[in-house]
């Protein structure tokens, strides 16, 4: 099975997220979770159900991706625009990971 | 301008307290996702690959300067502070927050607007000529018309749940700068032999997957029978049209499928029911309507400015943008001025807020108070005196909104693509921002001439490339972005669907591929006179093929 992360968009800001390796809900790609066989990806399906329930997150789905000296890697080009942000610039010259990101902050709100 | 009256108020007063109740128990958990999701889309709001998109009508294009301050004031509080302009003349934002969009949606109805009927299976924001009322050529404002199939289309209750979504356009010009042909109902103001005004109606047009020019339905339709017959075709299609494959839904499969001439059977026999109901529009009530946009009050002027004149010796900026920027009005001594939201190497349609009220007060001082939106994503000031257009030009300039390049290679149709939108399989505005740094030289844009690029990054087609005369799609090949080009499409009254010229290019072959196709053109071409189009027209694909897959 290949290595499998879960993300999702937060249900408030709408920003994408995905599920860490410290068991929580964070905005960063290279935080997340990897799991490699299905008894793993149950427990994430789990985790995103949960985190539906409790009005934390919307449409969740696994997602492949590889691992190699950098970290996680995302295998398709949309996901690796969903984990950046837009790759160009845009209203005052604002780069896709500005600081004044409204989707930045913590996710449990 | 539109007339939001009392009916407008409630309703829109109705929705902002129902979807700010809706969103509260969304947060709260008594509605789940799937049951939200229909209401958020009934108001406009999408999720996108980043955050909620939020896009808001501007009836026709048609809008003033309290109405564009209003969009930069959500744009600075509620967003990122910027805009962007779509290619049905709404306004789409790309940051808002769940929590915050029934206050925007509240601030946005203080100004008489709303974002309802911009997404969903139901009869979207009618479109329109973005000179209606200052063009030469027009018959008749297409925007009267427009007017009353808004009121009408409004929250329609038969019309809320079509099989599929439904666009109409309205033109009242002998040239089609609304596309029409390429619209779920496209309807041109013409004169019969009697010098009647009417509609000539076209049916089934549209882009997408399955690209159709629309057919004719019915070559002339008195106007007074414009909402029985509007309702007669759309019944027909939500009776019959197709509700198990989404792919196949929309109304021009239907008449791809069934014929024009059943469809035109079934349309006139309902319309032979219906015709002399209460949808029979008196003609007085279109009067009314009318007065709406009787035109501002022009004044009498000569037809030249010799302060205009002598500007544009002096200035050769100002002549340049005068040059690709500037028609004719109907009123002497008037211009229409466009102002291109293409400046070199930026996202097109995309305006900041500071730039926002820039135009609001270039229109308020010089425009009468109307800006107009366009499908190709610019923006249009349409009454402008000649001998103010060096000022409004200035204005423009101080802003970086004085690019001088409509209709050229770098004024392109661009959908948002892969760095926005949830839909697409490529991205579409680093590839435009590509071609408008690579045809920088506006001298070179000029030489190239007139050349419609638009660009889509998914087969959805958002980005209008098959009636592009240089279409480009990106297409999703084993997780990689790839583009086909597509050449001949054409918007107007002489619409087109473009072909695919061949094998699709990668993400880093993309702006080559085009200038081999544009320098291909500028090799045969019969003269400067020779548009991009007539050439390809005459010579067909052979020899760009010929050169591009060499």
């Amino acid at each position: 099975m290949s290595l499998q992360i879960m993300t999702a968009n937060r249900l408030l800001g709408g920003g994408v997220v995905y599920f860490g390796e410290n068991e929580e809900w964070t905005d960063h790609f290279a935080s997340a979770k990897a799991v490699e066989d299905n008894d793993g990806a149950a427990a994430l399906l789990t985790e995103a159900e949960k985190a539906e329930a409790n009005q934390l997150i919307v449409g969740p789905y696994l997602i492949k991706v590889e691992r190699n000296e950098a970290g996680l890697q995302p295998l398709s080009v949309k996901e690796g625009i969903r984990a950046k942000g837009p790759t160009v610039l845009y209203g005052h010259g604002t780069p896709a990971n500005s600081s004044e990101s409204v989707s930045s902050g913590p996710v449990k709100e | 301008m539109y007339r939001y009256d009392e009916f407008d108020y409630d309703f829109v007063q109705q929705r902002v307290a129902q979807f700010g109740d809706q969103v509260e128990r969304r947060i709260e958990g008594d509605l789940t996702e799937d049951q939200f999701k229909p209401l958020r889309l009934m108001n406009g709001l999408y999720l996108q690959l980043h955050a909620y998109m939020l896009r808001v009508a501007i009836p026709y294009g048609t809008f003033n300067s309290v109405q564009m301050r209003k969009l930069a004031h959500i744009a600075r509080k509620y967003d990122r502070g910027y805009g962007h302009f779509t290619t049905r003349q709404n306004i789409q934002y790309n940051w808002p927050v769940l929590k915050d969009v029934p206050a925007i949606l509240k601030e946005l109805a203080e100004v008489e607007m709303h974002a309802i009927q911009t997404s969903g299976n139901c009869i979207r924001n009618t479109t329109s000529d973005q000179y209606a009322g200052a063009a030469a050529d027009e018959i008749e404002d297409p925007r009267v018309y427009c007017e009353i199939i808004r009121q009408w289309s409004s929250l329609h209750p038969e019309f809320t749940f079509l099989p599929r979504k439904f666009k109409v356009a309205v033109t009242g010009a002998t040239t089609d700068r609304a596309a029409i042909r390429v619209h779920d109902i496209g309807l041109a103001i013409v004169k019969n032999d009697d010098g009647e005004v009417g509609f000539e109606v076209h049916v089934g047009g549209g882009q997408g997957r399955t690209p159709m020019i629309g057919k004719v339905v019915r070559e002339f339709l008195p106007k007074e029978h414009l909402l029985s017959y509007l309702e007669a075709i759309l019944r027909v299609y939500n009776q019959i049209g197709r509700r198990d494959n989404k792919y196949k839904a929309r109304i021009k499969i239907l008449v791809h499928e069934t014929g024009i001439d059943e469809i035109r059977r079934l349309v006139e026999e309902e319309w032979n029911r219906i015709k002399d109901t209460a949808l029979n529009l008196p003609l007085e009530e279109v009067d009314r309507i009318n007065d709406y946009f009787a035109p501002p009050t022009f004044e009498t002027l000569d037809a030249t400015s010799r302060s205009f004149e002598v500007k544009r010796f002096e200035d050769r900026g100002f002549a340049t943008w005068v040059r690709a920027n500037v028609v004719a009005h109907k009123r002497p001594g008037y211009a229409i001025a466009n102002i291109s939201l293409k400046p070199e190497g930026e996202a097109p349609g995309d305006i900041t807020d500071d730039q926002m009220e820039v135009v609001a007060d270039l229109a308020e001082k010089y425009s009468f108070d109307e800006i107009r939106a366009t499908h190709e994503q610019n923006l249009v000031l349409p009454h402008v005196k000649l001998d103010d257009l060096y000022d409004v030009f200035l204005g423009l300039q101080k802003s970086g909104l004085a690019t001088g390049n409509l209709g050229l290679i770098s004024d392109m149709i661009v959908c948002p693509g892969l760095d926005y939108c949830a839909l697409a399989n490529a991205r579409s505005i680093p590839v435009a921002q590509a071609i408008s740094k690579r045809f920088a030289d506006i001298e070179r844009q000029y030489d190239i001439g007139e050349l419609k690029l638009k660009i889509s990054g998914c087969i959805n087609a958002c980005g209008h490339h098959h009636v592009g005369h240089i279409g480009i799609l990106g297409v999703d090949r084993k997780g990689e972005e790839y583009y086909q080009i597509t050449l001949g499409g054409n918007a107007n009254e002489n619409a087109a669907i473009g072909k695919i010229i061949g094998p699709s290019f990668a993400y880093d072959k993309i702006v080559d591929a085009v200038e081999t196709v544009v320098n291909t053109y500028l090799e045969i071409r019969d003269g400067a006179e020779e548009s991009f189009l007539d050439a390809y027209n005459r010579v067909g694909m052979a020899p760009f093929k010929e050169r591009l897959y060499a």
